[in-house]
């Protein structure tokens, strides 16, 4: 009877913890589960199509487990004893099939899904899409709009609605970039060029983070994404085409130099810096930015992976 | 120019003597202190001749063993301080605080905790209990090479030694467990840290790799008569298994270590960014090590479990030749799935799909592994002793953990989830639960068989819940505070994220697994004052099946005064079962190794060596370095390294303890 009891009661405490735990996730904030955009939802879903399938094998295994263990305890003497038993062709051919096929149903899905969210893959829509170039520092986080000759430390905005090309690299040690409610993460690595592709279709403000460790203050490396309407951004573009700050070889190399810095745009962005900066390590001497005006990039190091 | 002086120490100098930072100074003063305490005692009870003798020179895999153990707990105990500086650090650095730690010091204390914990704690575990029990299972006297199993040992405790002197001199890595490059290169990690890393891995890597031969061979080689591969022990064979996975991956690690000290040292350009290097290949090549290590660490601890399952619920293990299968599955699998951990890369989505699959097959023998070890408890008379519990700890744990890990597979899933603290809640999960809990139920249940006494059941169980109670509070924070989008590693975050309730609650779990430590040393303490009334007289505490429970509680150093013939499995049990007690036995002489110093006189050569090779002093170097080869020669060179133990000497203690058995019968 004791030990009945106390079984009770501690069935009782994680019965209501789990409880507790349900209801609090209910009222927090998860960027993962709260998708903002087309990727981060097909993402998030695949989590779900994973876990749920995974209970097929989950749910046998606790019960089994307890159930074994409450009958066939030492006490009671009134449970079957097989101690010879050892082996049963059939039912262990059962747990080398159903995981297979659960598996397989997973790999189909692992597979196809691979090549449908590979972040190479432009998303299709009707609205043009529109290109940042992504510079991972020494620990802040360059946004660079070439095509509107704008840029912005630590912030950048995108229109709603709008599929969103980044190419990514780093002039630091390597990084990972991330937009929980938009979409998974990439590398941003030195001397290379990855590429990711989101797209938001809320309004709002998204928090960015690096994932990977890049030195001292790399915990303060964050950076936040907004999502605004057509003309707001228009409006912020020209806004930052005014800005007093100009992306130059000089303002570049102090920008570039280790530290934290605080959000800003820049105006007269120098054209072809950011394969530039993917290109200098490809020169011996690479610790200084060889920007010129007219520089054309080359594109040998360019990563080739992906759908492109 | 610089003094001859200053050359003569390399880099070294008297200000890298760590008096700055609060924290790893009252660390090094508390190993210091510790190590002075142990000074004074040994002196005090004049026991330095006997340490050296017993223990510092033995060739006894049972002794190594114990010794690996004790090296590990300590280890363990310095990387559980260093989760909770970790836990302390998170809960406090949120908003205008900056929390506990400097954040160079935070990122050296989770460097150190990731390196400490998998290369010495939990290897050292393994290796111990691999010394331990598996010549006593394959019903041997020996390990195949005595004296490169000591050097193994004092290798490992080099590299020890080593990672804990940065502590005191100079620092610790900051660039995260592995190191990646360019992080670790010389232009953004420019102290010694890395090189500490560096040369602690390397040594203690190269003791790994040559007890990894050491036991392959030992298990070919030298099984008793009648022990065919089928009818090893299951820990044996996942130790097989370990031992070949060990074998092909810490080259590996080897040569990617020391083209990254080239990398630091000579201006090479293997993985730098820039001049020709690519750091994404050290990213490839230590994964190419470091997923096999996964499962080099898990499978013992798999191997473990079998035992403990069917020896505590009196039956066979189920599905034998099932779990042989699964572990070679694994092994060869454990090679295909490295690119996983970097998924984020942008390898395209071909390389990303293979890998995926690759990862979701290996989830299927460890599957099998599960079921089979749940058929072994149907229909028997399940003991919940200690091991017990931590082996159905271990299934609830493991399998979350698994279906975590069966989530990352899926790449683009992955991408929401790499780097972030899911990640590290799923590893811990899968290391503590399959690795932590299979060691402690392992170290439980032979415990008796090395010592010859029990552990205080009551306060292992306690043990127990205390691990696994704390072990969901740390940790299920974890995986929600991951899909919040809480990065690794981080020092500080602002307070508008509403994370710091989840890291208050894992800080808990943290205090609560230490309490769980707390106890299992003070059952180590109370078990050892009582240990008259837990004294194990028969040898067989557990109603064993396998052959290390036939002979006396401890082993004697030869093992087996006369070498077992097995026609089964479950050989021991086979024999009670059969009533067959008295076995007439034929004495004959056999040798034996001898002791030998020149393992610790090995690794103190090599001990130079790695701290003149992190500090570059080059004639410190040269002198370890060729300390090293003359020791080895010398110790090649000496053909006397055997002894002969009479039969009369064997049968004589044999009967002592077959009358001891008979006593208590």
């Amino acid at each position: 009877m004791k030990k009945k009891t106390r079984f009770i009661i501690a069935v009782t405490i994680v019965l209501v913890l789990l409880g507790a735990l349900i209801l609090y996730l209910s009222k927090i904030n998860i960027p993962v589960l709260e998708p903002k955009g087309p990727i981060a939802l097909k993402e998030r879903n695949l989590i779900y199509f994973a876990l749920a399938l995974s209970l097929v094998v989950v749910i046998p295994v606790f019960l089994l487990l307890g159930i074994f263990a409450w009958k066939y305890r030492e006490s009671n003497t009134k449970a079957k004893y097989s101690p010879e038993l050892d082996h049963n062709g059939a039912t262990e051919a059962l747990w080398w099939v159903i995981p297979g096929i659960l598996i397989a149903i997973l790999s189909v899905v692992a597979w196809n899904s691979s090549h449908t969210l590979d972040p190479y893959r432009a998303i299709a829509s009707t609205t043009p899409k529109i290109k940042i170039q992504v510079i991972a520092l020494d620990w802040k986080w360059l946004f660079i709009y070439p095509a509107q000759g704008i840029a912005a430390v630590n912030f950048f905005e995108i229109p709603i609605n709008t599929p969103v090309e980044f190419e990514l690299t780093s002039d630091a040690p390597m990084n990972s970039f991330w937009i929980p409610q938009l979409g998974g993460q990439i590398y941003a690595m030195p001397g290379m060029n990855t590429r990711l592709n989101l797209m938001a279709t809320s309004l709002g403000r998204y928090n960015g983070w690096s994932a990977n460790i890049s030195g001292k203050d790399f915990s303060y490396m964050t950076f936040v994404a907004d999502s605004v309407k057509h003309s707001t951004f228009n409006k912020w573009i020209n806004m930052s085409k005014r800005s007093h700050y100009h992306l130059t070889s000089d303002s570049y190399a102090t920008l570039s130099a280790p530290g934290t810095a605080k959000v800003h745009v820049y105006s007269k962005v120098l054209p072809g810096i950011f394969y530039a900066t993917i290109d200098k390590y490809m020169s011996p001497n690479n610790t200084s930015a060889v920007v010129g005006s007219n520089y054309t990039p080359a594109r040998a190091n360019v990563s080739k992976g992906g759908m492109q | 120019m610089k003094g001859f002086g200053v050359n003569l120490l390399g880099k070294l100098h008297l200000s890298s003597i760590q008096t700055k930072d609060l924290t790893t100074l009252g660390a090094a003063i508390s190993i210091l202190m510790g190590g002075l305490l142990v000074v004074i005692l040994l002196s005090y009870t004049h026991r330095w001749k006997w340490l050296w003798r017993e223990w510092l020179t033995t060739v006894d895999p049972k002794r190594l063993g114990v010794m690996y153990i004790i090296v590990a707990v300590l280890m363990l105990i310095r990387g559980g301080m260093d989760a909770l500086m970790m836990r302390a650090q998170q809960a406090t650095s949120v908003g205008s605080s900056h929390g506990v730690l400097s954040s160079s010091t935070f990122q050296q204390v989770f460097s150190a905790h990731g390196t400490i914990m998998i290369f010495f704690a939990a290897m050292g575990l393994m290796f111990g209990l691999f010394n331990l029990m598996i010549p006593l299972l394959i019903g041997t006297r020996d390990v195949a090479f005595p004296f490169l199993n000591a050097t193994s040992f004092w290798l490992f405790c080099a590299g020890m030694v080593l990672v804990n002197m940065s502590l005191g001199i100079g620092e610790f890595s900051a660039a995260g467990w592995l190191a990646y490059p360019p992080l670790s290169e010389l232009k953004y990690s420019p102290g010694v840290g890395v090189d500490y890393w560096i040369w602690s891995l390397q040594i203690a890597g190269i003791g790994s790799l040559m007890s990894g031969i050491n036991f392959l061979v030992t298990i070919l080689r030298k099984r008793c008569k009648g022990m065919t591969l089928m009818r090893m022990p299951m820990f044996v064979w996942s130790s097989l298994g370990a031992s070949v996975l060990i074998i092909f991956a810490f080259p590996i690690l080897t040569v990617t270590l020391f083209l990254l000290y080239l990398d630091r040292t000579l201006g090479m350009h293997f993985f730098t960014a820039g001049g020709g290097g690519n750091a994404m290949m050290y990213v490839n090549l230590i994964w190419a090590w470091g997923h096999p290590e996964v499962y080099i660490l898990i499978l013992p601890a798999f191997g473990v479990f079998s035992e403990v399952v069917a020896t505590f619920s009196r039956k066979r293990l189920f599905g034998y030749r099932s779990m042989v299968w699964a572990i070679w599955a694994i092994v060869l699998l454990s090679f295909t799935v490295w690119l996983h951990h970097f998924f984020t890369m942008g390898a395209g989505a071909d390389v990303n799909g293979f890998f995926g699959i690759m990862t979701m097959v290996i989830a299927v023998p460890t599957g099998v592994k599960v079921f089979n070890w749940l058929f072994t408890m149907y229909r028997g008379r399940i003991k919940f002793a200690s091991p017990m519990l931590w082996f159905m700890g271990f299934i609830v744990l493991f399998t979350i953990g698994g279906v975590a890990g069966v989530v990352m597979a899926i790449p683009p899933a992955d991408f929401q989830i790499h780097n972030s603290l899911f990640l590290v809640a799923h590893f811990h999960t899968m290391i503590v639960s399959g690795v932590l809990f299979g060691y402690f139920a392992g170290i439980t249940y032979w415990f008796p068989k090395v010592f010859g006494f029990r552990l205080n059941e009551k306060l292992g169980k306690y043990a127990f819940y205390c691990w696994t109670i704390g072990f969901v509070l740390a940790f299920v924070p974890l995986y929600i505070l991951g899909l919040m989008g809480a990065t690794r590693r981080l020092d500080h975050y602002s307070s508008s994220l509403g994370w710091r309730p989840l890291f208050i609650v894992a800080g808990i779990g943290a205090v609560i697994i230490a309490l769980g430590v707390v106890i299992q040393l003070i059952q180590l303490v109370y078990s050892i004052l009582n240990r008259h009334e837990y004294r194990d007289v028969t040898g067989d505490p557990w109603n064993g099946r396998t052959l290390e429970w036939s002979v006396p509680s401890p082993a004697p150093s030869y093992n087996f005064a006369v070498l077992p013939e097995v026609r089964s499995r479950d050989p021991f049990w086979e024999s009670k079962k059969a009533k067959v007690i008295h076995v007439p036995k034929k004495y004959i002489d056999v040798s034996m190794p001898k002791n030998t110093s020149s393992g610790i006189v090995i690794a103190v050569f090599a001990l130079m060596f790695g701290f003149a090779a992190v500090w570059h002093i080059w004639i410190l170097a040269a002198i370890g370095l060729l300390g090293l080869i003359i020791a080895i020669i010398y110790r090649l060179s000496d053909d006397n390294t055997e002894f002969i133990l009479s039969a009369e000497k064997l049968a004589r203690q044999d009967r002592v303890s077959d009358l001891a058995k008979e006593y208590v019968r």
